[in-house]
C-alpha cells in the first residue's frame, strides 16, 4: 500500500526498520548533538558570544545618560549637521541611541580596548548592524542591551540599521572609528 | 450518505466527495491568485533591489515587499494547505467532507480577511512588513484582515479534524490514516497551535492600533509574534512533506520504507514546534543564552533530525520502487531513469533537493546562536528562507497542482511542452537567486532594505563590489524564476477555466500517474534489501544523503571560522 492509502500492516509499528533507515538516523542524530554541543562549547571557548546582559530602560533615562557622555567625551564634529564624535576612555560604559534616522552619537575607539558598548532605541525597534566586521543584533525600545567589544581590527566601521524602520530605514547610518593603540 | 454525492475519477481511482470537492477547487483556484498577485510584487520587490535596476521609489518598495510578504507566506500557502487538507481527509480516506457550510464560512472569512488586508497596505499606511514589529503602527486593517483570515483558516482545520472522527466513526478505512493523511494531520496541529499564538499576539495589537490599549512590549510581541512566524514554517513543511510522499506514491506507487520511522519524524515536528520561535531572538536583548540554545536547537535538533530523516526516506521509498521495477544498475540507474519531463516528478525532486540543501543547511547554520550575530538581519535571512518556502513549499505545491488539474478538475493540462520545463526554471531560477542572497547576505549586505549605496545619507558606506555583483544576480535569477511562476499561474488558470477536458487517460498529458491502480510492488526474493546494496534498500539515496552530510558539515565549519574572525564580543 502507497503513501496514501493505509498502511497495509495493521500494525505496521511492528514492522522492523530498514538497515538503512537505522543506520541514517544513527549518523543523523550524532550529527544533531555534535551540533547542539558546539553551541555551549563556544560560550566556554570562543571569543564571541552575547553576554545577554541586558536592562529595561525608558527613551529618556537612556538619552540623559548619552548626553552626560557626549558632554564629556566628545573630541571634534562631523558634517554638516554638527554629529558629535566621542571618544570615551577605553573600559568605560558608552553610550549608543538609535532613533529615526540615525545612530547618535558617533564614536572613536582604540584598537585592542574594550568597551562596554549600551544601545537602546527611542522610538521603533532598529537594527545594528556594524559593517564591514558584520556583527548584528536587534535593539528594542525601552530595552538596554549592553555589548563588551573589543575592537581588533582598525579603521572605519559603519553602523547600519538592519531592522525596517520606516521610510528613513535606508538613511540611517552611524560610525565607529578605531584608532591604532598609544595614540 | 448517497452515492451521487461522490464521484470516482476513472483514471486515478480516486473518490471525490462532491462538496468537498468544490471546496478543494474554490481554494486552489484562491490561492493561485494570491500567489499571482504576491509574484507581482516579487517582480517589483527584486527589481528594486537589483543595484542596476532600482525601480520603484522607497515608499512603494516599502509598501510591495509587505504585500509580498504576507500575500505569499500566508495567502497564498495557507489557502493552499486548506486545500491539501480537504484532499488529505475527504478524498484520501473517501470520506464525506464534515460540514461544509462551516467550510465555506471559513473560507469566505478568509477572503474577506485578504482583501481588507492588501486593502489597508494599498492605503499605504500599513507598509510595516508582515512582522508589524509595534510600536511601528499600521492601519487596524491591517490586523484585523490578518485575524479574519486566520479564523477562516482556524475553521478550516477544525473542519479537517471533524472529517478524520467521521471517516472513523463510518469506518471508510481500515486500520490507520494514510501516511500523507498523518502529515497532513501534523501540518494541521500546528496550524492550531500556531493561529492560536496570532491571535494572542494580533488581537491586542489591533486593540493597541485603535486605542484600546497603550502600551505593548516589543520583546514581547517578538517573542509571541514569531511562535506565530516561525512555527507556521513547521506547517509548511509538514504540509509539503506530506506532498513528496503523496507525490512518490502517485507517479511511481512508492511506499513508505518504514512507516514507524516517517510517523515518527512527523510526530517529532509536533513535539518540538512551540520551541522554534527562538530562531529570531537570538541576538535579542533580555533572553539568557540557555533558553536560547535550548529552543534555537529544538532541544537537541530533534525537529532538524525530523527532516533529515525525511530527506531520506521520501527519495529512499522512490529508489526501492524502481528497484522493484528492475532498475537495479549501479547506484543511480533509478534516479536517472525516472520521469525527469514529468513535471509532478522534477518538481517535487527539485523541492526535496533545493529544500535539503539550500533551506535546511542554511537553517540550521544561521539558527545557531552564535553564528546568527553575522547573519540576523541580512539578505541571508530572506536568501534561506526563499529556499524553504518557495523551492521547497511552493514548487511542492505547484507539482501537486499539475496533479489536480486533471483528477480534480478534469481539464486537460494545457502547453505541456511548456510546463515540462517551468519545474527546473522556478527551481533553478530560484536556487541561484538564494545562493546569490545568501552571499551578499554574508558581506553584510541587509534585508528590507531600498538603497544598498545610501545615497540619502549623511554618512555614507560602501559595500565592496562583490556585494553589488551578487545583488545583480539575485535581480536577474529573481526574474528568471518570476517568469517561471508566471508560466504556472497561467497555465493553471487557462487549463482550469479553458482547457479540454479529461476523456481518457491519453489526455492527461503527464502518462505517468498510477495512484490507486498502482500494481503493488513486488517485493523481491530476500527483501527489499536484495534489490539494493550493502544490505540497504536504498544505497543510491543513503550516498546522496552523506553527500548531503557532507556538504552541511563543510559549510557549518567554515561559518565558525568566519565567525572567529569577528571582533570579540561578551
Ligand atoms: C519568483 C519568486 C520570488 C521572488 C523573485 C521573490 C523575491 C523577493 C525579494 C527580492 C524579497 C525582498 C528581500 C528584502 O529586500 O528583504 C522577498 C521577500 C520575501 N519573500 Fe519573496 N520572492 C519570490 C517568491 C516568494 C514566495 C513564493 C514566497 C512565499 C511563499 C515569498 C516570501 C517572501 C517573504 C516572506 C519575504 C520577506 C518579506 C519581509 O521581509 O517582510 N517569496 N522576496
Ligand atoms: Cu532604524
Ligand atoms: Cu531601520
Amino acid at each position: 500500500m502507497s503513501a496514501i492509502q493505509p498502511p497495509a500492516e495493521i500494525v505496521w509499528w511492528k514492522q522492523p526498520l530498514d538497515r538503512v533507515e537505522g543506520t541514517w538516523i544513527a549518523i543523523a542524530l550524532t550529527w544533531s548533538l555534535i551540533m547542539f554541543f558546539m553551541m555551549p562549547f563556544w560560550h566556554i571557548y570562543g571569543k564571541q558570544n552575547l553576554s545577554n546582559e541586558a536592562y529595561r530602560t525608558t527613551p529618556q533615562a537612556f538619552l540623559a545618560k548619552t548626553q552626560a557622555m557626549v558632554d564629556e567625551y566628545t573630541v571634534r564634529t562631523e558634517t554638516a549637521a554638527n554629529l558629535p564624535v566621542v571618544r570615551p576612555p577605553p573600559g568605560s560604559d558608552v553610550y549608543l541611541v538609535g532613533r529615526l534616522w540615525q545612530w547618535w552619537p558617533l564614536l572613536e575607539f582604540e584598537k585592542g580596548q574594550t568597551y562596554r558598548l549600551h544601545i537602546s532605541s527611542m522610538d521603533w525597534q532598529h537594527g545594528f548592524s556594524l559593517q564591514p566586521v558584520n556583527i548584528n543584533t536587534q535593539i528594542l525600545p525601552g530595552y538596554e542591551m549592553v555589548l563588551t567589544v573589543t575592537p581588533d581590527t582598525s579603521g572605519e566601521q559603519t553602523i547600519i540599521c538592519n531592522e525596517f524602520c520606516g521610510i528613513g530605514h535606508h538613511t540611517m547610518l552611524g560610525k565607529i572609528y578605531v584608532t591604532e593603540g598609544g595614540q | 450518505m448517497s452515492a451521487e454525492l461522490f464521484r470516482t475519477c476513472p483514471e486515478s481511482g480516486l473518490q471525490f466527495h462532491k462538496p468537498a470537492e468544490r471546496l478543494m477547487k474554490a481554494h486552489a483556484v484562491a490561492s493561485i491568485v494570491f500567489l499571482l498577485i504576491g509574484g507581482v510584487g516579487a517582480l517589483l520587490v527584486t527589481l528594486t533591489r537589483w543595484p542596476a535596476v532600482h525601480l520603484l521609489p522607497a515608499d512603494r518598495f516599502y509598501q510591495l515587499l509587505t504585500m509580498h510578504g504576507v500575500d505569499m507566506l500566508i495567502f497564498w500557502l495557507i489557502t493552499f494547505e486548506i486545500a491539501v487538507l480537504y484532499f488529505c481527509s475527504s478524498t484520501l480516506l473517501k470520506c464525506r467532507l464534515a460540514t461544509p457550510k462551516i467550510a465555506w464560512l471559513g473560507f469566505a472569512l478568509m477572503m474577506i480577511g485578504m482583501v481588507v488586508n492588501n486593502l489597508a497596505v494599498m492605503n499605504g499606511d500599513a507598509s510595516v512588513m508582515m512582522t508589524s514589529y509595534v510600536p511601528m503602527p499600521a492601519n487596524p486593517n491591517f490586523y484585523l484582515g490578518l485575524i479574519l483570515f486566520a479564523v477562516g483558516a482556524l475553521i478550516g482545520c477544525f473542519v479537517f479534524l471533524g472529517t478524520l472522527v467521521i471517516a472513523k466513526e463510518e469506518k471508510t478505512y481500515e486500520g490507520s490514516i494514510p501516511l500523507v493523511t498523518f502529515g497532513a494531520l501534523t501540518a494541521c496541529i500546528i496550524a492550531v497551535f500556531t493561529i492560536a499564538s496570532g491571535a494572542i499576539i494580533l488581537i491586542p495589537t489591533y486593540l493597541w492600533s485603535i486605542g484600546y490599549i497603550n502600551h505593548i512590549d516589543p520583546a514581547m510581541y517578538r517573542l509571541i509574534w514569531w511562535a506565530l512566524g516561525h512555527s507556521s514554517q513547521q506547517i509548511n513543511v509538514a504540509a509539503h512533506v506530506a506532498v513528496w510522499y503523496a507525490i512518490a506514491a502517485i507517479v511511481f506507487g512508492a511506499r513508505p520504507l518504514s512507516e514507524k520511522v516517517s510517523r515518527t519524524a512527523f510526530f517529532l515536528y509536533i513535539a518540538f514546534l512551540q520551541l522554534a520561535s527562538a530562531h529570531h531572538l537570538l541576538v535579542d536583548p533580555g533572553l539568557s543564552s540557555e533558553w536560547k540554545i535550548f529552543n534555537t536547537s529544538y532541544a537537541m535538533y530533534l525537529a532538524v533530525l525530523a527532516s533529515m530523516v525525511h530527506g531520506l526516506t521520501v527519495p529512499g521509498s522512490i529508489e526501492v520502487a524502481q528497484r522493484a521495477k528492475g532498475l537495479t544498475n549501479g547506484l543511480f540507474e533509478w534516479l536517472r531513469k525516472a520521469p525527469w519531463s514529468n513535471p509532478i516528478f522534477s518538481g517535487m525532486f527539485i523541492s526535496l533537493v533545493g529544500f535539503g540543501f539550500i533551506g535546511g543547511i542554511s537553517g540550521v547554520i544561521m539558527g545557531t546562536e552564535q553564528i546568527n550575530i553575522i547573519i540576523h538581519n541580512t539578505i541571508y535571512v530572506p536568501g534561506h528562507f526563499h529556499a524553504t518556502v518557495v523551492i521547497g513549499t511552493t514548487l511542492a505545491f505547484m507539482s501537486l497542482t499539475y496533479f489536480l488539474i486533471p483528477t480534480l478538475f478534469r481539464k486537460q493540462v494545457m502547453f505541456p511542452g511548456l510546463v515540462k520545463w517551468q519545474p527546473y526554471l522556478f527551481g533553478f531560477g530560484m536556487a541561484v537567486f538564494t545562493l546569490a542572497m545568501m552571499g551578499a547576505g554574508t558581506l553584510g549586505v541587509e534585508r528590507r532594505h531600498w538603497d544598498m549605496a545610501f545615497t540619502d545619507s549623511m554618512l555614507g558606506f560602501d559595500y565592496p563590489a562583490s556585494a553589488y555583483t551578487f545583488m545583480g544576480i539575485v535581480g536577474i535569477s529573481g526574474t528568471a524564476a518570476v517568469i517561471g511562476g508566471a508560466i504556472f499561474v497561467l497555465v493553471t488558470v487557462l487549463s482550469v477555466f479553458f482547457g479540454k477536458p479529461v476523456d481518457s487517460e491519453s489526455a492527461w498529458g503527464f502518462t505517468t500517474s498510477r495512484v490507486l491502480r498502482a500494481e503493488p510492488i513486488v517485493v523481491p526474493e530476500g527483501g527489499h534489501a536484495a534489490a539494493g546494496k550493502w544490505g540497504f534498500a536504498a544505497p543510491g539515496t543513503f550516498l546522496l544523503a552523506i553527500f548531503f552530510l557532507v556538504i552541511f558539515v563543510i559549510y557549518y565549519v567554515i561559518n565558525w571560522k568566519y565567525l572567529a574572525s569577528v571582533w570579540p564580543i561578551s
